[in-house]
C-alpha cells in the first residue's frame, strides 16, 4: 500500500542519516528493538487520523528547518530564585560547566551517554519500555524513533523525598541544531521528586521522557518550553503509576512555530492519580498540539486533564485527548477540559476530546470550549474604571487559572504567572 | 432476556431506568416473516446487475450511466475501517440485490391492487395503508392526525397513500422510481447533490443499486397538510436493501417526515445501506424523525441488520431550518450520522438522539454540524444507554468555517451504561476557525446548569431533586422532539433518567 511504503521510506530515511553512537549491550539491544518497531509503523505522514490536525513533515524530515538563535539576555531567566540541582544541555548536548554536580540526597543521576556504555544499569528495565508498551491503540513513531537514536538524556532514580527540585535547562545556540534527548526517572516507593524543564532546546527537538513511579511515590513536573523562539518540537512522557502515587505535570508553551506534546499515562495501581495540564499562548506562526491518553487500568484512580489556549494573529491550538477505562477499572473519576480564547478572528481551535469507556461505576467527563473574550466581563471591567488592555488580560489570566492552578508550588506558579504576564505585555498589538 | 436479567443494576440507577431498557429489549416483536412468492435478480453485484436493477424501474438511459458511474466508482474504494465496530468481513457478491414480490410484477394501480399479504403485513406492523377518513369524506376525529405512507417492501414501494390529496396542495410524495419517471427534472438537478456519488463506500454502493425509496418535494410557500412518512421492511433472506431517500423543501415551505424499520428474525446478518438527502431552500423547514427498529440480532449476537446510513441535509437559503430527531433501538451495527450542511446565513440545525444498544449490538452514530453561513445555530443532544455486551459509540463533527461568523453550536452527549460488559465512547470533532463563533461540548451530568439549579435550590429543593428536575426537563425536551406518531414508543424511553451517566 502506498501510505503503508511512504511511512517506512520516512523512517528509513531517518534511520540511515544518523550513525546511532556505540554503546554497551543493554542500550544497543534497546535501541535496535526501537530501530525495529520504527521501521515496522513508519513515521506519520499527514493522512494518519492521529496526526490529522498537526501536519508532522517537519518533524520527520532529515534535516531541520533553521530557527533563529534568540539573544538569552533578552529572558529574565526561569525558574533562576529556585534552589535546584541545575542540568544544561546546549543544543541538546551535555553542558558539564554549567550544570551541577550530579549528586543529591537521595538522587541517583547519571547521564545516558555514559551510563548506556556499561553492561548493565537500573535504567534497562525502562528505558525504552514504556514507550514501547504505549503503541497500542495508536503508533507514536517518533518515540521509538528518538528510543532509537536518542544519544543521550538523564537517568534519575529517585528512593526518598527529594527537597531540591531537579532542574533541566535547554539552551539553543545553533540555528540548525537538532537534539534528541531520552530521560528515564525512577521513583521508588515512597519517594517524591519535583522535576523543571524550560528552554527552546534546538531548532528542532524530539524528546521524550518515561517516567516510573513505585507505590505511594509522587512526581511534580513543572516546564516551560522557551519563549519568541521558531523552534519545533515533539516530546512525548510516558508515565506508568503504582499504588497510591501521584504525578503532575504543568507546561507552559508560549510561541515555538510547531509544537507536539504527547502525555501518555497508564494508571495501573488503584487509588493513583495523575493530572495533567497546560496552558499556550500563541501568536501568529504557532502551531501547538497537546494529545493526551490516559488509561485507568486499576480500582478508585483520577484523572485530570485541563487544557488552555490562547491564540491570535492566525495560531492554530490543537487538542486530542482520550481517557480510556479498562473493564473492572470501577470507581474512576476521570475528567477532562480543553478551552481555547480566540483573540481574533484569524486563529483556529481544533479539538478531538475521547471518552472510551468500559467500565460502569465511574464518573468521567470532558468538556470544550472555544470563543472570544466575553465583551460583558470586559464592559464590567471597564465600567469599574480598568482600561481595556488591563481588563483584557486580567480575563485572559483567569481563564489560564484553572491550568495554573494545577502547579502545587506556589513560588514555581508565580514564574510561571510572570511569564504569562511578559507574554500578554509583549503581544498586544 | 436472559443477558440482561443477570446484570444488576448499580447504586444511582433507576430501578425505572433498568425496567425501561428491558422492555426495549425485549422479544423483538417484529420478528416474523410474510410467506410471500419473491422474484430475486441473480446474488452478487456488477454492471449486468445494476442495469437489471434500473431496467426493472424503467428507468431513462440518463438514470442508468449515472449508477454504471457510481458502481465503477465503488470498485476503487474500501469499505471504512475506523468506526468502532466489529463485524465479520461481508461478501459483497453473496447477497441478492434486488428482492421484489411476484405480485408487484405489474405495479399496481391503487392501494386496492395491491397483494392483500403485503396490505396485512402492514396491518400487523401497524402501519395504516388505509385512507378511511378521506375515502368516507369525513374529517379525521379530532387529535388524530393523519400521516401519508410510502410503503417499502424489500426492494420496491408497495404503495403511497394520500397521494390525491396531497396533490391537491401540490405536494410531490412518490416512490423514488416513479420520481424518476414523472419527475426526472427534479430527480436530475437534486438526486446526488447532498450526498455526492462517491461520499464514502456504503453511499457509492447505495447509488449504483438503489432499488426505491420515497420522494417528495414541496412547492414554494406550502405547508404539508398532513405528515409523511416512509416504512422500510426487510423480508427476504439474504436480501441487502438498499433505499434512496430525497426530500426537496422549496422556499418558506414546511413538512415533517417520519421514518420507521423492522425486519424478520434470521440467524444471518443482513446488510441495509440507504442514502437520504434533504434540500431545504429559503426560510424553509424540515423535521425528520427515525425509529430504527431493525432486527438487532439475538442475545448471544447472531443475526441482524447490518445498518450503514448516509442521512445529509443541506440547508441551502438563508433562514433553512432542519431537525433530526431518532431513536435508535434496533440493528446489530449501526453506522450512521445525520448530518446538517448550514450554508445559508441564520440557518439552524438540530440533531436530537437517543440509542440503545444490548446483547451484542454495536452502535456508532452522531452527526455533523458544517457551518459555513453566517449566524447559523446547531444543537447536539445525544443520549446514549448501553446494556449487555453491546458497545455505543457517539461520534460527531462541529466545523466552524472562517467565514460562518456568529456560529453557535451546543452539543451535550451523555451515555448511560447498566451492567459492567458494555462500553460507552465519545468521539467528538471540534473545528473552530473563526473567533466570533461559540462553541460548548459538553458530557457530564453533573455540569446541569448552575443557574437553572440555583433556581431550583432557592425554591427549597435540594440538591438531588434539583438535578433530577433539570435533567428530567432536559430529557422530555429530546423526546417531544419527536412527533406525536412515535410517542408511544418514546413513551417507553421517557422512564430512563440519567442518574449514574458518564459523558
Amino acid at each position: 500500500m502506498a501510505l503503508a511504503e511512504q511511512k517506512t521510506d520516512l523512517a528509513e530515511a531517518r534511520l540511515a542519516a544518523i550513525s546511532i553512537p556505540q554503546a554497551g549491550a543493554w542500550l544497543s539491544e534497546a535501541r535496535n528493538a526501537a530501530a525495529a518497531r520504527l521501521r515496522r509503523m513508519g513515521l506519520p505522514v499527514g493522512r494518519d487520523e492521529y496526526w490529522r490536525y498537526t501536519r508532522p513533515d517537519t518533524l520527520t524530515s532529515v534535516a531541520p528547518v533553521a530557527a533563529a538563535v534568540f539573544d538569552a539576555q533578552d529572558e529574565v531567566p526561569i525558574f533562576a530564585e529556585i534552589e535546584t540541582l541545575h542540568i544544561v544541555f546546549v543544543d541538546g548536548v551535555f553542558d558539564a560547566e554549567e550544570s551541577d554536580d550530579l549528586t543529591g540526597e537521595n538522587l541517583e543521576v547519571a547521564r545516558l551517554a555514559e551510563a548506556g556504555q556499561a553492561d548493565i544499569h537500573w535504567a534497562q528495565q525502562l528505558f525504552g519500555q514504556l514507550e514501547a508498551a504505549a503503541h497500542t491503540h495508536v503508533d507514536r513513531p517518533l518515540a521509538a524513533l528518538n528510543t532509537a537514536i536518542a544519544p543521550d538524556g538523564m537517568l534519575i532514580r529517585v528512593t526518598g523525598p527529594v527537597t531540591k527540585p531537579v532542574h533541566i535547562t535547554y539552551r539553543h545556540r545553533d540555528e540548525h541544531s537538532d537534539a534528541c534527548l531520552h530521560h528515564v526517572i525512577r521513583l521508588e516507593a515512597g519517594s517524591s521528586l519535583t522535576l523543571l524543564e524550560n528552554g527552546p532546546a534546538a531548532a528542532r527537538f524530539n524528546k521524550v521522557m518515561e517516567v516510573e513511579i513505585a507505590d505511594r511515590a509522587a512526581f511534580h513536573h513543572i516546564r516551560a518550553q522557551g519563549r519568541d523562539h521558531e523552534r519545533r518540537a515533539a516530546t512525548h512522557i510516558f508515565a506508568r503509576l503504582g499504588t497510591e502515587s501521584r504525578f503532575k505535570s504543568f507546561t507552559l508553551t508560549a510561541n515555538g512555530v510547531m509544537t507536539r506534546n504527547e502525555c501518555v499515562i497508564d494508571l495501573q495501581g488503584d487509588n493513583a492519580a495523575a493530572h495533567v495540564a497546560g496552558a499556550a499562548l500563541g501568536d501568529g506562526d504557532f502551531h501547538h498540539d497537546d494529545t493526551v491518553f490516559v488509561t485507568h487500568d486499576a480500582l478508585n484512580c483520577e484523572s485530570r486533564q485541563v487544557f488552555k489556549k490562547v491564540l491570535r494573529n492566525g495560531a492554530t491550538g490543537v487538542f486530542q485527548g482520550k481517557i480510556l477505562v479498562k473493564e473492572g477499572a470501577q470507581k474512576t473519576d476521570g475528567y477532562q477540559i480543553s478551552q481555547s480564547l480566540l483573540l481574533d478572528d484569524d486563529s483556529v481551535f481544533l479539538a478531538k476530546p475521547e471518552l472510551e469507556i468500559y467500565a460502569d461505576d465511574v464518573a468521567c467527563s470532558h468538556g470544550s470550549t472555544t470563543g472570544a473574550i466575553d465583551e460583558t466581563a470586559l464592559y464590567y471591567l471597564r465600567s469599574r474604571g480598568i482600561p481595556r488592555i488591563e481588563a483584557q488580560d486580567m480575563l485572559v489570566l483567569s481563564f489560564l487559572a484553572e491550568a495554573i492552578d494545577e502547579i502545587e508550588d506556589p513560588d514555581i506558579s508565580a514564574e510561571i504567572i510572570l511569564r504569562l504576564q511578559g507574554w500578554l505585555a509583549r503581544h498586544r498589538h | 432476556m436472559a443477558a440482561l436479567d443477570e446484570i444488576t443494576a448499580k447504586d444511582g440507577v433507576e430501578e425505572e431506568t433498568v425496567e425501561a431498557v428491558k422492555s426495549l429489549a425485549g422479544a423483538y416483536k417484529y420478528g416474523w416473516e410474510t410467506d410471500i412468492e419473491m422474484e430475486y435478480a441473480p446474488k452478487g453485484v456488477n454492471p449486468d446487475i445494476v442495469r437489471l436493477i434500473s431496467a426493472k424501474n424503467e428507468e431513462p438511459e440518463w438514470m442508468t450511466e449515472w449508477r454504471l458511474s457510481a458502481f465503477e466508482r465503488w470498485q476503487q474504494m474500501r469499505e471504512p475501517d475506523w468506526a468502532m465496530v466489529n463485524y465479520p468481513e461481508i461478501d459483497f457478491q453473496d447477497q441478492y440485490y434486488y428482492a421484489r414480490p411476484k405480485s408487484m410484477q405489474e405495479k399496481p394501480k391503487s392501494l386496492d391492487e395491491v397483494d392483500p399479504k403485503l396490505l396485512e403485513t402492514y396491518t400487523k406492523l401497524g402501519i395504516p395503508l388505509k385512507e378511511q377518513a378521506l375515502l368516507a369524506g369525513v374529517e379525521a376525529p379530532e387529535g388524530e392526525r393523519r400521516v401519508a405512507v410510502d410503503a417499502v417492501f424489500d426492494s420496491v414501494s408497495v404503495g403511497t397513500t394520500f397521494q390525491a390529496e396531497l396533490k391537491k396542495a401540490g405536494v410531490i410524495f412518490c416512490s423514488i422510481s416513479e420520481a424518476i419517471r414523472e419527475h426526472p427534472e427534479l430527480v436530475r438537478k437534486y438526486l446526488g447533490s447532498v450526498v455526492p456519488v462517491s461520499d464514502n463506500f456504503y453511499a457509492t454502493l447505495n447509488s449504483a443499486v438503489f432499488s426505491d425509496g420515497s420522494f417528495v418535494y414541496v412547492p414554494p410557500g406550502v405547508r404539508c397538510p398532513m405528515e409523511l412518512s416512509t416504512y422500510f421492511r426487510i423480508n427476504a433472506e439474504n436480501t441487502g436493501q438498499f433505499e434512496r431517500t430525497l426530500i426537496i423543501a422549496d422556499k418558506g415551505s414546511y413538512v415533517s417526515y417520519l421514518e420507521g424499520c423492522t425486519a424478520p428474525q434470521r440467524d444471518t446478518a443482513q446488510l441495509h445501506a440507504a442514502v437520504v438527502e434533504i434540500i431545504i431552500e429559503e426560510d424553509a423547514e424540515v423535521k425528520y424523525s427515525t425509529v430504527q427498529n431493525w432486527y438487532p440480532g439475538d442475545e448471544n449476537g447472531k443475526g441482524g441488520i447490518y445498518n450503514f446510513v448516509t442521512k445529509r441535509a443541506d440547508c441551502r437559503g438563508d433562514r433553512a431550518k432542519v431537525m433530526w430527531t431518532q431513536v435508535e433501538t434496533g440493528s446489530a451495527v449501526t453506522w450512521k450520522y445525520p448530518s446538517c450542511i448550514l450554508r445559508g446565513d441564520d440557518t439552524q440545525g438540530e440533531f436530537y438522539s437517543i440509542a440503545i444498544a444490548n446483547n451484542h449490538q454495536q452502535a456508532d452514530t452522531g452527526t455533523k454540524m458544517i457551518h459555513l453561513g453566517k449566524n447559523a445555530k446547531s444543537r447536539i443532544v445525544s443520549k446514549g444507554i448501553s446494556a449487555g455486551r453491546a458497545q455505543n459509540t457517539y461520534r460527531g463533527l462541529v466545523s466552524m468555517h472562517p467565514r460562518a461568523s456568529n456560529g453557535r453550536n451546543y452539543t451535550q452527549c451523555d451515555s448511560l451504561l447498566i451492567g459492567d460488559k458494555c462500553g460507552a465512547h465519545t468521539v467528538p470533532y471540534i473545528e473552530v476557525k473563526n473567533n466570533s463563533s461559540r462553541v460548548e461540548h459538553e458530557a457530564t451530568t453533573s455540569k446541569v446548569d448552575d443557574d437553572q439549579l440555583f433556581y431550583c435550590r432557592q425554591r427549597g429543593m435540594d440538591e438531588e431533586e434539583a438535578v433530577a428536575l433539570v435533567v428530567n426537563g432536559f430529557c422530555k425536551e429530546v423526546l417531544q422532539a419527536l412527533p406525536m406518531e412515535f410517542a408511544m414508543e418514546a413513551q417507553q424511553l421517557v422512564a430512563i433518567s440519567l442518574e449514574g451517566s458518564v459523558g
